[in-house]
């Protein structure tokens, strides 16, 4: 009996840092809507800035409280600091741009951190006065433990405060339900959000800095925490802070009496409840449900013009000629462009025309690959049947994931797509007899007609190149039309007779299905395929990939990927490369807010001269 | 921030685009996780620069200068994949190394081999490199998983420890350094009974309650695997809720000091690690690479300052050696080669071109206020290799 409720404290304490970071980042989705993929990072500066506080200020209670103040603060002012260069640019971008500047700055965060406090993982100070254990009915608890116990609720009270007695809070509140109306009242949005961002980054930085006497403060902690904090703020409900605190205690409890029974279901746990969660309440547990705003997002497309035509046949021309006088790298990293180039279209064509943001569509992608490489090491199946068949494994697994998943909207329906591919990853890494975990199934090398690289290079031009000209031409078929039709409004679909459901779970269908071959010719082109294909940062770099090149425009994905992966493969050749390529992704960002197909439209649109006006 | 000038003087090259290797040099090509490791790839980068600088500053290979074009992977296998393509193809190098990550590792294997080109694996420890996914034309240096596990595992068996649990992250590392140490303790100690054992996912370690369900099971022996920052909040949540107390404690890979030095003060005491004690190790050979390494860098060596050095003695060594330059004949020149290097004499075994190298095996202690490993002694990677016959039945048929 003790000893259960000695893991119940255990838990609990665990649920107080979760809820303080997932607690910054509800606040920060609830007022601006952006998902803030760089609060992470600043939970990991908070850390770090609070180590180096405490070595600097005199030692004992004060030095350490005052240096996990201070740190919040100063990261809380970071946070401000990115809110005002860089995300004021982009409020008015598509609903995700904002995410991929959050992209940049973890990205810049990351090597400024290894800049400035060195590769090494630190072990910080621990907490005066609470550095031992106390026995409760004989079992060992931590006083810290138990001081974060406290700290918790403290931190849920005080916000709840702040939001119900002040001015502040009342505003916070109101942008929360109704951004549009509290701007029509006067309220200058400007100086709310970077008040909010100020408010979730310090939270962000005290769930950091109050780590530091349990965890080893390492240039990892951002990567580790995202997840588990975008978990807990989407099963509490976005912009609920009391439902962060529900979600963290239900996530940690669960995981400390989960692994008594089966140690390796932390793996996946927090997902798990994630789906479960957001099938049964789609809003999560006290969230409320989204009003589509009048200002929803809905890009139109155009089919090609003339001149487009001529572009894009010109351009086909130059990819056949390029093996004449390129060398044997270059059409090694131009079958890389033409998978992520598929890969981001048929992304885009469930963001774009159909509306639904998803996390986790490296599932899809992951599955074309691994159906594959399993069917050549188990059933020595040859190269060309699985370049066919494997995208349907993709496609199935998409026919039941989207069924789910389409019920849903907005981020829960993102988050719920993240869950999904988390579990297929978990699955693969976990079912290691099979799948070869994470060691990886090797050997998935072409047919000898295709096996060298200008021949893989023709064949992955061909099958790339089709299908991106499939998937734009079905953005223009009645199917398309429907789909969009559901992006725009359910109920005029409803009303001339069409389920708008069933067209966003066909196209969800379909994307799978586009995303799995891309993941076939993939494996063939590296030859072999881990679970890193399924895996989080796959994901977003599909996702980096579309918005870069602009939403608006069916070609964006295909710039994006393009300008991302040579981007990538450039830069980073040089030190402290991530920086580099996070301050390019940040002025890309910045100069062409509409991404760069929208951004190069728009200064090519002025550089042409002015219609004279009758 | 001579790194800063030699990869500013590479990326100009590569701009430039040299790609035909010059007459009068040899190139090498590097790949490792330089972004997402950098406290092991630093001290290794400095490692291999130093035994680089050594060849050349002793007239090369024959008179040829080598030349390393080294370049990060990220961590992704993908992307190490299409740098081995680059390096192989338009950079001409004659063979690769390096690497890190077991994944990242196994890809460029795969990749020599379809490829057939000589790849020597520095560091990923995965036991697939050299047995269940060997080839002819990949070789690793350090000890494997297996090794260390042996390595352990016979130094637990003279304790009377009999109740083990052990806790190891959820991956392919964790799970065979874990099935390792059972077969092996299993086949000294028949009577030994596994009482509990935790899977926290990789850097996501819930320590209370590991630590907790750990105590629950009440072992007399515990095999931790957790290293980095697992192994610090393990280390700390432990001795708040005295796991450790009168119990016997393995643990691989702890006293390398990249795990060790960052736990300072709460490091824990008598533990049985495997590690890296440079600064007791007496031989003149270490002794001469230590004085060596610090007058060049200005800090102490660690145990990724020790791999990148042997791994680059080794192909300098091989080219010095090899008759010719082409894949084949460096791979049969490597097979069985034997070579004198700061750890003793290392042989790159024909049966399944595993090294030989070591590691110290030792118990961990707190001197002046530093974590050091003490009662230590080097185990020769070859007494812990598994019998020749168990081995060619682990590599595939060639």
């Amino acid at each position: 009996m003790a000893f259960y409720f000695a893991q119940f404290l255990t838990g609990l304490a665990s649920a107080s840092s979760l809820f303080l970071i997932a607690a910054g980042l509800s606040v920060i989705f609830g007022v601006t809507r952006i998902v803030n993929f760089a609060h992470g990072s600043f939970y990991m500066l908070g850390a770090y800035l609070a180590y180096s506080l405490m070595t600097r200020l005199p030692q004992g209670p004060l030095g350490f409280w005052g240096g996990v103040v201070l740190a919040a603060l100063v990261v809380g002012l970071i946070g401000a600091a990115v809110e005002m260069l860089v995300l004021r640019r982009v409020y008015r971008s598509p609903e995700l741009f904002q995410l991929v500047a959050t992209f940049g700055v973890v990205l810049v965060v990351q090597d400024a951190t290894l800049y400035l406090w060195g590769p090494e993982d630190i072990v910080g100070p621990r907490a005066p006065g609470l550095d031992g254990a106390v026995r409760i009915f004989g079992e060992y608890v931590p006083e810290y433990d138990l001081a974060l116990i406290a700290i918790g609720p403290l931190v849920l009270l005080a916000v709840t405060l702040l939001f119900r007695h002040t001015r502040f809070g009342i505003l916070v509140r109101a942008a929360t339900e109704d951004r549009d109306m509290v701007a029509a009242l006067g309220v200058d949005q400007r100086w709310l959000f970077t008040a909010v961002f100020f408010l979730g980054s310090t939270l962000a930085g005290l769930g950091g800095a109050l780590q530091v006497p349990r965890e080893s403060i390492s240039l990892l902690m951002d990567v580790n925490i995202i997840a588990e904090a975008f978990v807990v703020t989407v099963v509490g409900g976005m912009g609920s802070v009391p439902g962060a605190f529900l979600a963290a205690v239900l996530i940690s409890e669960l995981n400390a009496f989960g692994i008594l029974v089966l140690p390796e279901v932390s793996l996946v746990l927090a997902f798990l409840v994630m789906a479960v969660v957001l099938v049964l309440r789609p809003w999560g547990l006290l969230g409320r449900p989204e009003e589509q705003s009048a200002a929803h997002f809905a890009p139109t497309y155009r089919p090609l013009t003339a001149r487009g035509r001529a572009a894009a046949l010109a351009l086909l021309l130059l990819l056949l000629l390029l093996p004449l006088f390129a060398s044997r790298f270059t059409l090694v990293l131009l079958t890389d462009v033409f998978v992520f180039a598929l890969f981001a279209a048929s992304l885009h064509f469930i963001m774009g025309p159909g509306g639904m943001v998803s996390f986790g569509h490296a599932a899809y992608f992951g599955l074309g690959a691994y159906a594959a490489a399993l069917a050549a090491r188990d059933l020595g199946a040859p190269m060309e049947l699985m370049l066919a068949l494997s995208p349907f494994a993709a496609a199935a697994a998409a026919l039941v994931f989207g069924w789910f998943c389409v019920r849903l909207s907005g981020v829960y329906l993102a988050m719920l797509t993240l869950a999904a591919a988390q579990l297929v990853w978990a699955a693969v890494y976990q079912w290691d007899s099979f799948t070869g975990g994470d060691d990886g199934i090797l050997g998935v090398w072409p047919s000898p007609w295709a096996a060298d690289k200008r021949s893989y290079y023709y064949l992955a031009l061909a099958l790339c190149g089709l299908a991106i000209a499939a998937l734009r031409w079905a953005a223009f078929t009645p199917f398309g039309y429907g789909l969009r039709g559901a992006r725009d409004s359910a109920l005029r679909m409803a009303a001339i007779g069409l389920y708008a459901k069933r067209f966003q779970w066909a196209g969800f269908v379909l994307a799978g299905f586009f995303a799995g071959i891309a993941g076939a010719v993939f494996v063939y082109a590296k030859g072999s395929v881990f679970p890193d294909e399924l895996a989080i940062p796959r994901s977003i770099d599909a996702l980096v990939m579309v918005l870069l090149g602009g939403i608006e425009s069916l070609t964006g994905p295909l710039v994006g990927a393009f300008t991302y992966t040579l981007l990538e493969d450039w830069i980073s050749r040089l030190p402290y490369w991530r920086f580099i390529l996070g301050l390019v992704i940040l002025t890309i960002v910045i100069l062409l807010p509409e991404g760069i197909v929208g951004g190069v439209a728009r200064l090519w649109r002025r550089l042409q001269p002015r219609e004279a006006v009758a | 921030m001579s790194r800063w000038w030699m990869m500013a003087a590479l990326a100009l090259t590569l701009a430039v685009g040299a790609r035909l290797a010059a007459a009068g040099e040899i190139r090498i090509g590097e790949i490792n996780s330089y972004s997402r490791l950098p406290a092991f790839t630093e001290p290794y980068r400095k490692g291999w620069t130093l035994a680089v600088e050594e060849i050349n500053g002793a007239g090369g290979i024959g008179g040829d200068e080598l030349v390393v074009i080294s370049r990060d992977d990220g961590g992704k296998p993908a992307n190490a994949v299409k740098i081995a393509e680059e390096l192989v193809h338009s950079e001409g190098v004659v063979m690769l190394a390096g690497t890190f990550f077991s994944h990242v590792g196994l890809a460029v294997t795969d990749f020599a081999k379809h490829n057939r080109i000589l790849f020597l694996a520095a560091e990923p420890l995965s036991d697939a490199i050299v047995w269940s996914k060997g080839n002819r034309y990949t070789f690793r240096l350090r000890p494997s998983t297996y090794m260390q596990s042996a390595m352990l595992a016979r130094e637990v068996a003279k304790l009377a420890a009999r109740r083990w649990a052990t806790i190891a992250p959820n991956y392919a590392y964790g799970k065979d350094a874990v099935k390792a140490f059972r077969q092996v303790l299993g086949a000294l100690r028949p009577e030994v009974e596994w009482v509990a054992e935790q899977w926290p996912p990789l850097f996501k370690i819930d320590a209370g309650a590991t630590v907790r369900a750990l105590e629950a099971a009440d072992p007399e022996g515990i095999y931790n695997v957790t290293f980095g920052g697992d192994l610090a909040k393990f280390v700390r949540e432990g001795k708040l809720r005295g796991l450790f107390e009168g119990r016997t404690v393995a643990s691989l890979l702890t006293g390398e000091p990249e795990y060790l030095d960052p736990l300072g003060t709460e490091a824990p005491e008598g533990w049985i690690v495997t590690g890296y004690p440079w600064y007791a190790i007496e031989t003149p050979a270490h002794k001469a690479f230590v004085e060596k390494y610090m007058q060049r860098w200005g800090e102490p060596p660690r145990t990724g300052s020790l791999v990148g050095y042997m791994t680059f003695l080794s192909i300098g060594e091989l080219l010095k050696r090899a008759p010719a330059r082409d894949s084949e004949t460096l791979v049969d020149t490597l097979e069985g080669m034997e070579l004198d290097t700061p750890v003793g004499r290392i042989r790159f075994r024909e049966i399944d071109h595993q090294s030989t190298m070591g590691a110290w095996v030792g118990r961990t202690a707190i001197r002046d206020g530093k974590p050091v490993m003490v009662d230590w002694y080097y185990a020769d990677g070859a007494d812990y290799l598994p019998p020749d016959e168990v081995v060619r039945k682990l590599r595939p048929a060639d």
